[in-house]
Protein backbone atom coordinates (compact mmCIF):
# COMPACT_ATOMS: atom_id res chain seq x y z
CA UNK A 1 0.00 0.00 0.00
CA UNK A 2 1.22 3.47 -0.80
CA UNK A 3 0.30 6.87 0.63
CA UNK A 4 -1.70 7.79 -2.46
CA UNK A 5 -3.70 4.53 -2.35
CA UNK A 6 -7.27 5.14 -1.33
CA UNK A 7 -7.34 1.77 0.43
CA UNK A 8 -4.51 2.77 2.78
CA UNK A 9 -6.52 5.72 4.07
CA UNK A 10 -9.78 3.76 4.07
CA UNK A 11 -8.22 1.18 6.36
CA UNK A 12 -7.11 3.95 8.71
CA UNK A 13 -10.25 6.12 8.63
CA UNK A 14 -12.19 4.51 11.52
CA UNK A 15 -9.32 4.60 14.02
CA UNK A 16 -8.17 8.05 12.95
CA UNK A 17 -11.71 9.34 13.46
CA UNK A 18 -11.86 7.62 16.84
CA UNK A 19 -8.54 8.93 18.08
CA UNK A 20 -9.14 12.37 16.59
CA UNK A 21 -12.62 12.99 17.97
CA UNK A 22 -12.12 11.26 21.33
CA UNK A 23 -8.55 12.22 22.26
CA UNK A 24 -6.83 14.78 20.00
CA UNK A 25 -9.66 17.28 19.46
CA UNK A 26 -10.72 17.29 23.15
CA UNK A 27 -7.10 17.76 24.22
CA UNK A 28 -6.60 20.79 21.98
CA UNK A 29 -10.09 22.18 22.63
CA UNK A 30 -9.69 21.70 26.39
CA UNK A 31 -6.23 23.24 26.53
CA UNK A 32 -7.51 26.31 24.68
CA UNK A 33 -10.55 26.66 26.96
CA UNK A 34 -8.41 26.36 30.10
CA UNK A 35 -7.30 29.92 29.26
CA UNK A 36 -10.89 31.22 29.17
CA UNK A 37 -13.91 31.46 31.45
CA UNK A 38 -15.49 28.43 29.73
CA UNK A 39 -18.49 26.92 31.57
CA UNK A 40 -18.69 23.70 29.56
CA UNK A 41 -20.80 25.17 26.78
CA UNK A 42 -19.47 28.58 25.90
CA UNK A 43 -16.68 30.98 26.80
CA UNK A 44 -17.02 34.76 26.89
CA UNK A 45 -13.64 35.95 28.00
CA UNK A 46 -10.00 35.10 27.63
CA UNK A 47 -8.47 35.00 31.11
CA UNK A 48 -4.87 34.14 30.26
CA UNK A 49 -3.01 32.23 32.94
CA UNK A 50 -5.49 33.10 35.72
CA UNK A 51 -6.57 29.48 36.28
CA UNK A 52 -2.98 28.30 36.34
CA UNK A 53 -1.96 30.98 38.85
CA UNK A 54 -4.97 30.07 40.97
CA UNK A 55 -4.30 26.33 41.02
CA UNK A 56 -0.80 26.84 42.39
CA UNK A 57 -2.39 28.60 45.37
CA UNK A 58 -5.23 26.09 45.68
CA UNK A 59 -4.65 24.13 48.90
CA UNK A 60 -7.03 21.31 47.94
CA UNK A 61 -5.24 20.77 44.62
CA UNK A 62 -1.73 21.02 46.06
CA UNK A 63 -2.50 18.65 48.90
CA UNK A 64 -4.06 16.17 46.46
CA UNK A 65 -0.83 16.25 44.43
CA UNK A 66 1.28 15.79 47.55
CA UNK A 67 -0.93 12.92 48.74
CA UNK A 68 -0.70 11.29 45.29
CA UNK A 69 3.11 11.62 45.23
CA UNK A 70 3.42 10.03 48.69
CA UNK A 71 1.02 7.27 47.65
CA UNK A 72 2.88 6.65 44.39
CA UNK A 73 6.26 6.54 46.13
CA UNK A 74 5.19 3.97 48.73
CA UNK A 75 3.15 1.76 46.36
CA UNK A 76 5.80 1.72 43.62
CA UNK A 77 8.46 0.43 46.01
CA UNK A 78 6.24 -2.11 47.78
CA UNK A 79 4.56 -3.31 44.58
CA UNK A 80 7.88 -4.08 42.96
CA UNK A 81 9.25 -5.88 46.02
CA UNK A 82 6.09 -7.97 46.48
CA UNK A 83 5.63 -8.52 42.72
CA UNK A 84 9.20 -9.77 42.34
CA UNK A 85 8.87 -11.88 45.49
CA UNK A 86 5.70 -13.56 44.23
CA UNK A 87 7.29 -14.12 40.80
CA UNK A 88 10.33 -15.78 42.38
CA UNK A 89 8.04 -17.91 44.53
CA UNK A 90 5.82 -19.22 41.72
CA UNK A 91 8.79 -19.95 39.43
CA UNK A 92 10.28 -22.40 41.98
CA UNK A 93 8.45 -25.34 40.37
CA UNK A 94 6.32 -25.94 43.46
CA UNK A 95 3.34 -28.27 43.14
CA UNK A 96 1.09 -25.30 43.83
CA UNK A 97 2.84 -22.88 41.41
CA UNK A 98 0.08 -22.67 38.82
CA UNK A 99 -2.66 -22.40 41.40
CA UNK A 100 -0.80 -19.66 43.27
CA UNK A 101 -0.19 -17.69 40.08
CA UNK A 102 -3.93 -17.86 39.37
CA UNK A 103 -4.81 -16.71 42.89
CA UNK A 104 -2.32 -13.83 43.03
CA UNK A 105 -3.51 -12.48 39.70
CA UNK A 106 -7.23 -12.85 40.47
CA UNK A 107 -7.89 -9.41 42.07
CA UNK A 108 -6.69 -7.82 38.82
CA UNK A 109 -9.68 -9.18 36.99
CA UNK A 110 -12.11 -7.23 39.14
CA UNK A 111 -12.70 -3.51 38.85
CA UNK A 112 -11.18 -1.09 41.35
CA UNK A 113 -14.60 0.24 42.31
CA UNK A 114 -15.87 -3.15 43.49
CA UNK A 115 -12.57 -4.03 45.20
CA UNK A 116 -12.68 -0.73 47.08
CA UNK A 117 -16.13 -1.56 48.46
CA UNK A 118 -15.00 -5.03 49.59
CA UNK A 119 -12.00 -3.54 51.38
CA UNK A 120 -14.12 -0.84 52.97
CA UNK A 121 -15.91 -3.68 54.75
CA UNK A 122 -12.62 -5.32 55.72
CA UNK A 123 -11.00 -2.17 57.08
CA UNK A 124 -14.07 -1.02 58.97
CA UNK A 125 -15.72 -4.22 60.25
CA UNK A 126 -13.14 -7.00 60.01
CA UNK A 127 -10.20 -4.95 61.30
CA UNK A 128 -12.20 -3.74 64.26
CA UNK A 129 -13.33 -7.30 65.12
CA UNK A 130 -9.79 -8.65 64.89
CA UNK A 131 -8.52 -5.70 66.92
CA UNK A 132 -11.07 -6.37 69.61
CA UNK A 133 -10.29 -10.10 69.73
CA UNK A 134 -6.53 -9.55 69.95
CA UNK A 135 -6.63 -6.32 71.93
CA UNK A 136 -4.87 -4.28 69.24
CA UNK A 137 -6.00 -0.68 69.50
CA UNK A 138 -4.41 0.27 66.15
CA UNK A 139 -6.97 -1.79 64.22
CA UNK A 140 -9.89 0.37 65.35
CA UNK A 141 -11.35 3.24 63.34
CA UNK A 142 -9.66 2.48 60.02
CA UNK A 143 -10.42 4.87 57.16
CA UNK A 144 -11.61 7.49 59.65
CA UNK A 145 -8.21 9.17 59.77
CA UNK A 146 -5.92 10.42 57.01
CA UNK A 147 -3.21 7.99 57.99
CA UNK A 148 -5.36 4.85 57.98
CA UNK A 149 -7.02 6.07 54.77
CA UNK A 150 -3.60 6.34 53.17
CA UNK A 151 -2.49 2.88 54.27
CA UNK A 152 -5.88 1.48 53.35
CA UNK A 153 -5.39 2.68 49.78
CA UNK A 154 -1.85 1.31 49.76
CA UNK A 155 -2.95 -2.14 51.00
CA UNK A 156 -5.81 -2.30 48.50
CA UNK A 157 -3.49 -1.35 45.63
CA UNK A 158 -0.86 -3.89 46.70
CA UNK A 159 -3.45 -6.65 46.88
CA UNK A 160 -4.89 -5.73 43.49
CA UNK A 161 -1.74 -4.94 41.51
CA UNK A 162 0.98 -7.25 42.88
CA UNK A 163 -0.24 -10.11 40.71
CA UNK A 164 0.03 -7.96 37.61
CA UNK A 165 3.61 -6.94 38.41
CA UNK A 166 4.32 -10.59 39.21
CA UNK A 167 3.26 -11.53 35.65
CA UNK A 168 5.73 -9.03 34.19
CA UNK A 169 8.60 -10.35 36.31
CA UNK A 170 7.68 -13.96 35.46
CA UNK A 171 7.95 -13.14 31.73
CA UNK A 172 11.54 -11.97 32.25
CA UNK A 173 12.47 -14.69 34.74
CA UNK A 174 11.43 -17.37 32.27
CA UNK A 175 13.81 -15.93 29.68
CA UNK A 176 16.83 -16.68 31.89
CA UNK A 177 18.56 -19.71 30.39
CA UNK A 178 18.45 -22.64 32.80
CA UNK A 179 22.04 -23.63 31.90
CA UNK A 180 23.29 -20.35 33.34
CA UNK A 181 21.85 -21.17 36.76
CA UNK A 182 23.03 -24.80 36.52
CA UNK A 183 26.57 -23.73 35.62
CA UNK A 184 26.67 -21.34 38.58
CA UNK A 185 25.41 -24.12 40.87
CA UNK A 186 28.19 -26.43 39.70
CA UNK A 187 30.68 -23.64 40.32
CA UNK A 188 29.42 -23.59 43.90
CA UNK A 189 27.47 -20.31 43.89
CA UNK A 190 24.98 -20.01 46.76
CA UNK A 191 21.35 -19.23 46.00
CA UNK A 192 21.87 -15.61 47.10
CA UNK A 193 24.94 -15.31 44.85
CA UNK A 194 22.98 -16.77 41.94
CA UNK A 195 20.15 -14.30 42.53
CA UNK A 196 22.52 -11.33 42.86
CA UNK A 197 24.81 -12.11 39.93
CA UNK A 198 22.52 -13.82 37.41
CA UNK A 199 18.83 -13.41 38.11
CA UNK A 200 18.85 -9.79 39.21
CA UNK A 201 20.86 -8.32 36.30
CA UNK A 202 18.77 -10.25 33.77
CA UNK A 203 15.52 -9.14 35.39
CA UNK A 204 16.61 -5.49 35.62
CA UNK A 205 14.73 -4.49 32.42
CA UNK A 206 11.52 -5.79 34.02
CA UNK A 207 12.22 -3.45 36.88
CA UNK A 208 12.21 -0.42 34.55
CA UNK A 209 8.99 -1.60 32.89
CA UNK A 210 7.22 -2.24 36.20
CA UNK A 211 8.56 0.88 37.85
CA UNK A 212 7.08 3.24 35.29
CA UNK A 213 3.92 1.22 34.87
CA UNK A 214 3.19 1.31 38.59
CA UNK A 215 4.22 4.96 38.80
CA UNK A 216 1.85 6.16 36.09
CA UNK A 217 -0.94 3.86 37.35
CA UNK A 218 -0.59 5.24 40.87
CA UNK A 219 -1.01 8.75 39.51
CA UNK A 220 -4.14 7.89 37.56
CA UNK A 221 -6.01 6.00 40.30
CA UNK A 222 -9.63 7.09 40.70
CA UNK A 223 -12.05 4.16 41.24
CA UNK A 224 -10.33 2.76 44.33
CA UNK A 225 -10.08 6.23 45.82
CA UNK A 226 -13.78 6.84 45.24
CA UNK A 227 -15.06 3.55 46.66
CA UNK A 228 -12.63 3.11 49.56
CA UNK A 229 -12.40 6.55 51.17
CA UNK A 230 -14.24 8.90 48.78
CA UNK A 231 -11.42 11.31 49.61
CA UNK A 232 -12.37 11.46 53.29
CA UNK A 233 -11.95 12.36 56.05
CA UNK A 234 -12.31 16.02 55.01
CA UNK A 235 -10.83 15.48 51.54
CA UNK A 236 -7.51 14.55 53.11
CA UNK A 237 -7.15 11.32 51.10
CA UNK A 238 -8.25 12.84 47.81
CA UNK A 239 -5.93 12.10 44.89
CA UNK A 240 -5.36 14.27 41.82
CA UNK A 241 -7.74 12.41 39.50
CA UNK A 242 -10.60 12.75 41.99
CA UNK A 243 -9.77 16.40 42.61
CA UNK A 244 -10.11 17.09 38.87
CA UNK A 245 -13.42 15.19 38.59
CA UNK A 246 -14.86 17.05 41.58
CA UNK A 247 -13.73 20.47 40.37
CA UNK A 248 -15.33 19.89 36.98
CA UNK A 249 -18.45 17.87 37.72
CA UNK A 250 -19.35 18.70 41.35
CA UNK A 251 -18.23 22.34 41.59
CA UNK A 252 -19.00 22.85 37.87
CA UNK A 253 -15.84 24.83 37.28
CA UNK A 254 -15.10 23.40 33.85
CA UNK A 255 -12.31 25.72 32.73
CA UNK A 256 -10.56 25.60 36.09
CA UNK A 257 -10.91 21.80 36.23
CA UNK A 258 -9.44 21.60 32.75
CA UNK A 259 -6.45 23.73 33.80
CA UNK A 260 -5.80 21.16 36.53
CA UNK A 261 -6.23 18.41 33.93
CA UNK A 262 -3.60 20.05 31.71
CA UNK A 263 -1.12 20.18 34.60
CA UNK A 264 -1.95 16.53 35.32
CA UNK A 265 -1.26 15.68 31.67
CA UNK A 266 2.22 17.23 31.91
CA UNK A 267 3.03 15.27 35.08
CA UNK A 268 1.96 11.91 33.60
CA UNK A 269 3.60 12.64 30.22
CA UNK A 270 6.85 13.59 31.96
CA UNK A 271 6.88 10.23 33.77
CA UNK A 272 6.24 8.37 30.51
CA UNK A 273 8.86 10.31 28.55
CA UNK A 274 11.45 9.61 31.25
CA UNK A 275 10.71 5.93 30.75
CA UNK A 276 11.15 6.20 26.97
CA UNK A 277 14.47 7.97 27.58
CA UNK A 278 15.68 5.23 29.96
CA UNK A 279 14.62 2.47 27.57
CA UNK A 280 16.53 4.09 24.71
CA UNK A 281 19.56 4.59 26.92
CA UNK A 282 19.52 0.96 28.01
CA UNK A 283 19.26 -0.26 24.42
CA UNK A 284 22.34 1.81 23.60
CA UNK A 285 24.21 0.44 26.63
CA UNK A 286 23.58 -3.18 25.63
CA UNK B 1 19.61 -31.65 51.36
CA UNK B 2 19.39 -27.88 51.36
CA UNK B 3 17.08 -27.60 48.37
CA UNK B 4 14.49 -30.09 49.61
CA UNK B 5 13.86 -28.38 52.95
CA UNK B 6 13.94 -24.96 51.26
CA UNK B 7 11.31 -26.15 48.84
CA UNK B 8 9.19 -27.43 51.72
CA UNK B 9 9.35 -24.06 53.49
CA UNK B 10 8.61 -22.21 50.24
CA UNK B 11 5.61 -24.48 49.71
CA UNK B 12 4.20 -23.52 53.10
CA UNK B 13 4.92 -19.81 52.53
CA UNK B 14 3.11 -20.10 49.20
CA UNK B 15 0.03 -21.68 50.74
CA UNK B 16 -0.11 -19.05 53.49
CA UNK B 17 0.23 -16.21 51.00
CA UNK B 18 -2.41 -17.79 48.76
CA UNK B 19 -4.83 -17.95 51.69
CA UNK B 20 -4.03 -14.35 52.61
CA UNK B 21 -4.77 -13.28 49.03
CA UNK B 22 -8.08 -15.15 49.05
CA UNK B 23 -9.17 -13.92 52.49
CA UNK B 24 -11.00 -10.79 51.22
CA UNK B 25 -13.13 -13.03 48.99
CA UNK B 26 -13.78 -15.40 51.89
CA UNK B 27 -14.83 -12.53 54.17
CA UNK B 28 -17.10 -11.10 51.50
CA UNK B 29 -18.75 -14.43 50.80
CA UNK B 30 -19.39 -15.66 54.37
CA UNK B 31 -20.77 -12.33 55.50
CA UNK B 32 -23.02 -12.08 52.46
CA UNK B 33 -24.90 -15.08 53.91
CA UNK B 34 -25.38 -13.52 57.34
CA UNK B 35 -28.17 -11.36 58.68
CA UNK B 36 -27.51 -7.79 59.76
CA UNK B 37 -27.49 -8.86 63.39
CA UNK B 38 -25.05 -11.73 62.78
CA UNK B 39 -22.57 -9.38 61.09
CA UNK B 40 -22.83 -7.12 64.11
CA UNK B 41 -22.03 -10.09 66.36
CA UNK B 42 -18.90 -11.05 64.44
CA UNK B 43 -17.52 -11.09 60.91
CA UNK B 44 -14.89 -13.81 61.07
CA UNK B 45 -16.93 -16.98 61.57
CA UNK B 46 -19.28 -18.91 59.34
CA UNK B 47 -22.96 -17.97 59.16
CA UNK B 48 -25.51 -19.83 61.36
CA UNK B 49 -27.57 -20.77 58.32
CA UNK B 50 -26.73 -20.61 54.63
CA UNK B 51 -29.66 -18.48 53.58
CA UNK B 52 -29.85 -16.98 50.10
CA UNK B 53 -32.26 -14.21 51.15
CA UNK B 54 -29.65 -11.45 50.89
CA UNK B 55 -28.70 -12.56 47.40
CA UNK B 56 -32.29 -12.60 46.22
CA UNK B 57 -32.92 -9.11 47.59
CA UNK B 58 -29.66 -7.71 46.18
CA UNK B 59 -30.25 -9.37 42.82
CA UNK B 60 -33.64 -7.69 42.51
CA UNK B 61 -32.48 -4.31 43.79
CA UNK B 62 -29.47 -4.32 41.48
CA UNK B 63 -31.79 -5.10 38.59
CA UNK B 64 -28.93 -7.43 37.82
CA UNK B 65 -30.19 -8.98 34.60
CA UNK B 66 -30.53 -5.52 33.14
CA UNK B 67 -27.11 -4.23 34.24
CA UNK B 68 -25.45 -7.49 33.17
CA UNK B 69 -27.04 -7.10 29.74
CA UNK B 70 -25.86 -3.47 29.52
CA UNK B 71 -22.31 -4.49 30.43
CA UNK B 72 -22.28 -7.37 27.94
CA UNK B 73 -23.69 -5.19 25.17
CA UNK B 74 -21.21 -2.34 25.65
CA UNK B 75 -18.21 -4.64 26.12
CA UNK B 76 -18.91 -7.04 23.24
CA UNK B 77 -19.70 -4.37 20.64
CA UNK B 78 -16.78 -2.15 21.69
CA UNK B 79 -14.29 -5.01 21.61
CA UNK B 80 -15.50 -6.30 18.21
CA UNK B 81 -15.19 -2.81 16.76
CA UNK B 82 -11.75 -2.31 18.28
CA UNK B 83 -10.55 -5.66 16.89
CA UNK B 84 -11.91 -5.03 13.39
CA UNK B 85 -10.67 -1.46 12.96
CA UNK B 86 -7.36 -1.84 14.82
CA UNK B 87 -6.36 -4.95 12.86
CA UNK B 88 -7.18 -3.16 9.59
CA UNK B 89 -5.08 -0.19 10.68
CA UNK B 90 -2.22 -2.38 11.91
CA UNK B 91 -2.23 -4.19 8.57
CA UNK B 92 -2.27 -0.99 6.48
CA UNK B 93 0.47 0.61 8.57
CA UNK B 94 2.74 -2.41 8.33
CA UNK B 95 2.29 -2.80 4.56
CA UNK B 96 3.11 0.85 3.89
CA UNK B 97 6.78 1.57 4.63
CA UNK B 98 6.60 5.34 4.03
CA UNK B 99 7.36 8.12 6.48
CA UNK B 100 3.69 9.11 6.59
CA UNK B 101 2.78 5.62 7.74
CA UNK B 102 5.49 5.65 10.43
CA UNK B 103 4.24 9.05 11.60
CA UNK B 104 0.65 7.77 11.92
CA UNK B 105 1.84 4.82 14.00
CA UNK B 106 3.88 7.22 16.15
CA UNK B 107 0.77 9.34 16.67
CA UNK B 108 -1.13 6.37 18.06
CA UNK B 109 1.77 5.34 20.30
CA UNK B 110 2.16 8.90 21.59
CA UNK B 111 -1.58 9.09 22.32
CA UNK B 112 -1.12 6.30 24.88
CA UNK B 113 0.68 8.86 27.07
CA UNK B 114 -2.43 11.02 27.39
CA UNK B 115 -4.29 10.21 30.63
CA UNK B 116 -8.06 9.92 30.42
CA UNK B 117 -8.65 12.61 33.04
CA UNK B 118 -6.93 15.25 30.95
CA UNK B 119 -9.40 14.91 28.06
CA UNK B 120 -12.58 13.86 29.87
CA UNK B 121 -14.02 17.35 30.54
CA UNK B 122 -13.94 18.62 26.91
CA UNK B 123 -14.86 15.12 25.70
CA UNK B 124 -18.09 15.10 27.70
CA UNK B 125 -18.84 18.67 26.64
CA UNK B 126 -18.26 18.00 22.92
CA UNK B 127 -20.22 14.75 22.84
CA UNK B 128 -22.97 16.40 24.88
CA UNK B 129 -23.32 19.16 22.29
CA UNK B 130 -23.52 16.51 19.55
CA UNK B 131 -26.21 14.70 21.57
CA UNK B 132 -23.99 11.63 21.80
CA UNK B 133 -23.96 10.99 25.57
CA UNK B 134 -25.45 7.52 25.11
CA UNK B 135 -24.39 3.92 24.53
CA UNK B 136 -23.38 4.53 20.91
CA UNK B 137 -21.26 7.50 21.96
CA UNK B 138 -19.64 5.43 24.71
CA UNK B 139 -18.76 2.63 22.28
CA UNK B 140 -17.20 5.15 19.90
CA UNK B 141 -15.16 6.57 22.81
CA UNK B 142 -13.89 3.09 23.64
CA UNK B 143 -12.68 2.80 20.04
CA UNK B 144 -10.82 6.10 20.48
CA UNK B 145 -9.21 5.10 23.78
CA UNK B 146 -8.68 1.42 22.99
CA UNK B 147 -7.31 1.52 19.45
CA UNK B 148 -3.78 2.78 20.23
CA UNK B 149 -2.48 -0.24 22.15
CA UNK B 150 -4.43 -2.59 19.88
CA UNK B 151 -2.95 -1.12 16.68
CA UNK B 152 0.50 -1.30 18.25
CA UNK B 153 0.03 -5.01 19.04
CA UNK B 154 -1.37 -5.81 15.57
CA UNK B 155 1.41 -3.87 13.88
CA UNK B 156 3.97 -5.90 15.84
CA UNK B 157 2.27 -9.19 14.91
CA UNK B 158 2.20 -8.27 11.21
CA UNK B 159 6.00 -8.59 10.95
CA UNK B 160 5.45 -12.36 11.02
CA UNK B 161 3.04 -12.31 8.06
CA UNK B 162 4.78 -12.55 4.68
CA UNK B 163 4.02 -10.01 1.91
CA UNK B 164 3.97 -12.85 -0.63
CA UNK B 165 0.53 -13.79 0.73
CA UNK B 166 -0.79 -10.36 -0.29
CA UNK B 167 0.77 -10.69 -3.71
CA UNK B 168 -0.67 -14.15 -4.30
CA UNK B 169 -4.16 -12.94 -3.35
CA UNK B 170 -3.80 -9.91 -5.61
CA UNK B 171 -2.89 -12.14 -8.57
CA UNK B 172 -5.96 -14.25 -7.82
CA UNK B 173 -8.02 -11.09 -8.25
CA UNK B 174 -8.84 -10.29 -4.63
CA UNK B 175 -9.17 -6.63 -3.64
CA UNK B 176 -7.38 -5.15 -0.61
CA UNK B 177 -10.24 -5.71 1.77
CA UNK B 178 -10.83 -9.31 0.64
CA UNK B 179 -7.10 -10.00 0.99
CA UNK B 180 -7.11 -8.63 4.51
CA UNK B 181 -10.31 -10.28 5.64
CA UNK B 182 -9.86 -13.76 4.13
CA UNK B 183 -6.07 -14.18 4.15
CA UNK B 184 -4.45 -11.91 6.75
CA UNK B 185 -7.01 -11.55 9.52
CA UNK B 186 -7.31 -15.31 10.22
CA UNK B 187 -3.51 -15.46 10.63
CA UNK B 188 -3.70 -12.74 13.30
CA UNK B 189 -5.93 -14.85 15.54
CA UNK B 190 -3.45 -15.23 18.44
CA UNK B 191 -2.94 -11.49 18.72
CA UNK B 192 -6.69 -10.92 18.32
CA UNK B 193 -7.20 -13.07 21.43
CA UNK B 194 -4.70 -10.91 23.34
CA UNK B 195 -6.30 -7.69 22.12
CA UNK B 196 -9.76 -8.98 23.05
CA UNK B 197 -8.68 -10.02 26.57
CA UNK B 198 -6.93 -6.73 27.36
CA UNK B 199 -9.86 -4.65 26.13
CA UNK B 200 -12.54 -6.81 27.78
CA UNK B 201 -10.90 -6.54 31.22
CA UNK B 202 -10.58 -2.79 30.91
CA UNK B 203 -13.99 -1.97 29.41
CA UNK B 204 -15.93 -4.40 31.61
CA UNK B 205 -14.51 -2.82 34.78
CA UNK B 206 -14.47 0.80 33.66
CA UNK B 207 -16.40 3.09 35.98
CA UNK B 208 -15.46 6.74 35.43
CA UNK B 209 -16.28 7.07 31.72
CA UNK B 210 -19.71 5.37 31.87
CA UNK B 211 -20.51 7.36 35.02
CA UNK B 212 -20.13 10.56 32.97
CA UNK B 213 -22.07 9.26 29.97
CA UNK B 214 -24.81 6.77 30.81
CA UNK B 215 -28.18 7.27 32.43
CA UNK B 216 -29.31 4.95 35.23
CA UNK B 217 -31.42 2.69 32.94
CA UNK B 218 -28.43 1.90 30.73
CA UNK B 219 -25.98 1.60 33.66
CA UNK B 220 -23.28 -1.06 33.44
CA UNK B 221 -22.43 -3.28 36.44
CA UNK B 222 -19.78 -1.00 38.07
CA UNK B 223 -22.05 2.02 37.68
CA UNK B 224 -25.09 0.21 39.07
CA UNK B 225 -22.92 -1.10 41.91
CA UNK B 226 -22.03 2.47 42.85
CA UNK B 227 -25.69 3.54 43.10
CA UNK B 228 -26.57 0.33 44.93
CA UNK B 229 -23.78 0.72 47.47
CA UNK B 230 -24.78 4.29 48.21
CA UNK B 231 -28.27 3.01 49.07
CA UNK B 232 -27.02 0.34 51.47
CA UNK B 233 -24.39 2.00 53.62
CA UNK B 234 -24.51 0.39 57.06
CA UNK B 235 -26.33 -2.62 55.60
CA UNK B 236 -23.31 -4.75 54.90
CA UNK B 237 -25.27 -8.01 54.50
CA UNK B 238 -26.99 -6.68 51.37
CA UNK B 239 -24.02 -4.70 50.08
CA UNK B 240 -21.77 -7.77 50.29
CA UNK B 241 -24.36 -9.99 48.60
CA UNK B 242 -24.55 -7.43 45.78
CA UNK B 243 -20.76 -7.32 45.45
CA UNK B 244 -20.63 -11.12 45.32
CA UNK B 245 -23.21 -11.23 42.54
CA UNK B 246 -21.31 -8.54 40.62
CA UNK B 247 -18.02 -10.43 40.60
CA UNK B 248 -19.37 -13.93 39.88
CA UNK B 249 -19.37 -13.49 36.06
CA UNK B 250 -15.76 -12.30 36.16
CA UNK B 251 -14.52 -15.12 38.40
CA UNK B 252 -16.29 -17.74 36.25
CA UNK B 253 -14.75 -16.31 33.05
CA UNK B 254 -11.35 -16.16 34.75
CA UNK B 255 -11.39 -19.82 35.74
CA UNK B 256 -12.34 -20.91 32.24
CA UNK B 257 -9.80 -18.79 30.40
CA UNK B 258 -7.07 -18.12 32.97
CA UNK B 259 -4.24 -19.45 30.82
CA UNK B 260 -5.10 -17.23 27.86
CA UNK B 261 -5.81 -14.28 30.16
CA UNK B 262 -2.47 -14.44 31.95
CA UNK B 263 -0.59 -14.93 28.67
CA UNK B 264 -2.48 -12.06 27.05
CA UNK B 265 -1.86 -9.68 29.94
CA UNK B 266 1.80 -10.65 29.99
CA UNK B 267 2.13 -9.97 26.27
CA UNK B 268 0.33 -6.63 26.53
CA UNK B 269 2.44 -5.44 29.45
CA UNK B 270 5.88 -6.48 28.29
CA UNK B 271 5.60 -4.93 24.81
Amino acid sequence: MRNRDVSFWLFLTPVLLGLGLVVIVPLIYGTYYSFTDWNGLSANEFVGFDHYVRLFQDQAFLSSIWFTIKFAFVTVILLNIIGLGLALLVTQKLKTSNLLRTIFFMPNMIGGLILGFIWQFIFISVFSDIGEALGIEALQGWLSTTNTGFWGLVILTLWQMSGYIMIIYIAYLQNIPGELIEAAKIDGASSWQRFKSITFPLVAPAFTVSLFLTLSNSFKIYDQNLSLTNGGPYESTQMVAMEIVKTAFSANEMAYGQAKAVVFFFIVAAIALTQVYYNKKREVDL
Amino acid sequence: MESKSTKYILGIVGILLGLLWLSPFYLMLVNAFKSKKEIFMGVLGLPEAWSFDNFVEAFIDLNFVNSLWNSVLITVISVLIIILFSSMAGYALSRNKSKVSAAVLMLFVAAMLIPFQSVMIPLVSLFGQADMLNQAGLIFMYLGFGSSLSIFLYHGAMTGVSVSLDEAALIDGANKFQTFWHIIFPLLKPISVTVAILNIIWIWNDYLLPSLILSEESATIPLKMFYFFGQYTKQWHLALAGLTIAIIPVIVAYFFAQKQIIEGVSEGAVK
